[in-house]
């Protein structure tokens, strides 16, 4: 993502990084990273730990970190918004004013992001103690099977057990409907490597006044 | 052979471990597989002690092995494992993982990149890390 390479140039000498983790196949990622060549460090989670660690659902989901490795921030979405849901799915044309609104919520996410680079706790989105915990969002125990299953799947894959390993994978997304990340990483691809077919649309319909990208609730630093 | 799925650990077995949903293992393979000590008085991690519950004689205990899935599951843990019950998975529960959260710690990880090295979340301490997710699907 060009804009988390800004940010890593613009904020390295502030004691800040960027730690980015492609939930992914290493095969997949790859072509993505060397066309990109980030200078910060970029990770492969082939089996989506961190989603179970986490208890992250989609991409691209961001926490803030504080240099003592307190959550400033919990999981949350980093400045995408449901903007390709307005798309003419013919013409794939979006709207103006959903394209600048889109346009606002990300810029406002990464001038959050710098704000707390450069004040860490003063930064009134830096929250404290109370409020990261009133964020949190936990797993419930459908999850946690969900996550195992998942993972059990993917081993599966890999060791050539192609139908078992389908089976777990569908039985994790039947306990975890709200993962688009264990829907779109076991669903097939087109030839860009996308899970953006009819089924992807039908999912996201489905959806109906739900976010597929949740939004972040993200206070403006140069109003406060 | 038995292979064990715990956290990022992957440890194989010999075939005898497992019975249908019983996965028999000594404290040895338990280590190894979970980081859990098998003690007198449980199961141990760091200062943790769970104490092995009363259950009929064999249960959870026999000939010097434990019966890790039975166990696993009665901490209300997720225990996965495939038709042949040859790959088994010891999930984290939701209880444990909530609890983790709920310290605001950041849970540590440790991650390969493209060149197979290994980065630790916990190696970046002292610098703010914006932790940030995609993928190409």
């Amino acid at each position: 993502m060009p804009v988390w390479q800004s940010l890593f140039d613009e904020l390295k000498d502030h004691g800040f990084t960027v730690l980015a983790v492609a939930m992914d196949q290493p095969e997949s990622a790859r072509p993505w990273i060397e066309a990109a060549a980030p200078a910060y460090p970029c990770l492969i989670d082939r089996d989506h730990h961190l989603a179970d660690l986490y208890n992250l659902v989609n991409v691209p989901q961001a926490i803030w970190i504080d240099e003592q490795g307190r959550i400033v921030r919990p999981p949350e979405i980093a400045g995408s918004t449901d903007a390709f849901r307005a798309m003419d799915r013919k013409t794939f044309a979006i709207p103006d004013a959903v394209i600048a609104e889109h346009k606002r919520i990300k810029t406002l996410y990464f001038d959050a992001v710098r704000d707390w680079a450069r004040r860490g706790l003063a930064s009134v989105n830096a929250l404290d103690e109370g409020r990261a915990a009133a964020r949190l969002q936990l797993p419930q125990a459908t999850i946690a099977e969900a996550h195992a299953r998942f993972r059990l799947g993917r081993h599966l894959l890999r060791q050539g057990q192609a139908d078992e390993a389908q089976a777990q994978m569908a039985q994790a997304i039947r306990l975890h409907p709200d993962s688009w990340a264990m829907w779109r990483q076991a669903a097939a691809k087109n030839e860009r490597g996308l899970a953006a077919g009819p089924e992807f649309w039908a999912r996201v319909d489905a959806l109906g006044a739900r976010h597929y990208y949740e939004p972040a609730d993200i206070a403006d630093p140069q109003v406060q | 052979m038995i292979t064990l799925l715990h956290e990022q650990r992957q440890t194989r077995w010999p075939e005898a471990a497992a019975r249908g949903d019983e996965l028999w293992l000594d404290g040895q393979a338990i280590e190894q597989a979970t980081g859990w000590t098998w003690k007198p008085e449980g199961l141990c991690r760091d200062d943790v002690c769970v104490p092995l519950p009363r259950a009929a004689e064999g249960e959870f205990e026999r000939d010097g092995l434990l019966n890790l899935a039975a166990l696993w599951r009665r901490s209300g843990q997720p225990v996965v494992h495939d038709a042949a019950s040859r790959t088994w998975v010891l999930g984290t529960g939701a209880a444990q993982r909530s609890a983790a959260l709920a310290t605001l710690q950041a849970p540590d990880f440790t991650l390969p990149d493209l060149d197979g090295h290994l980065h630790q979340l916990s190696s970046y301490r002292g610098r703010k890390v914006f932790l940030a997710t995609w993928a190409s699907w």
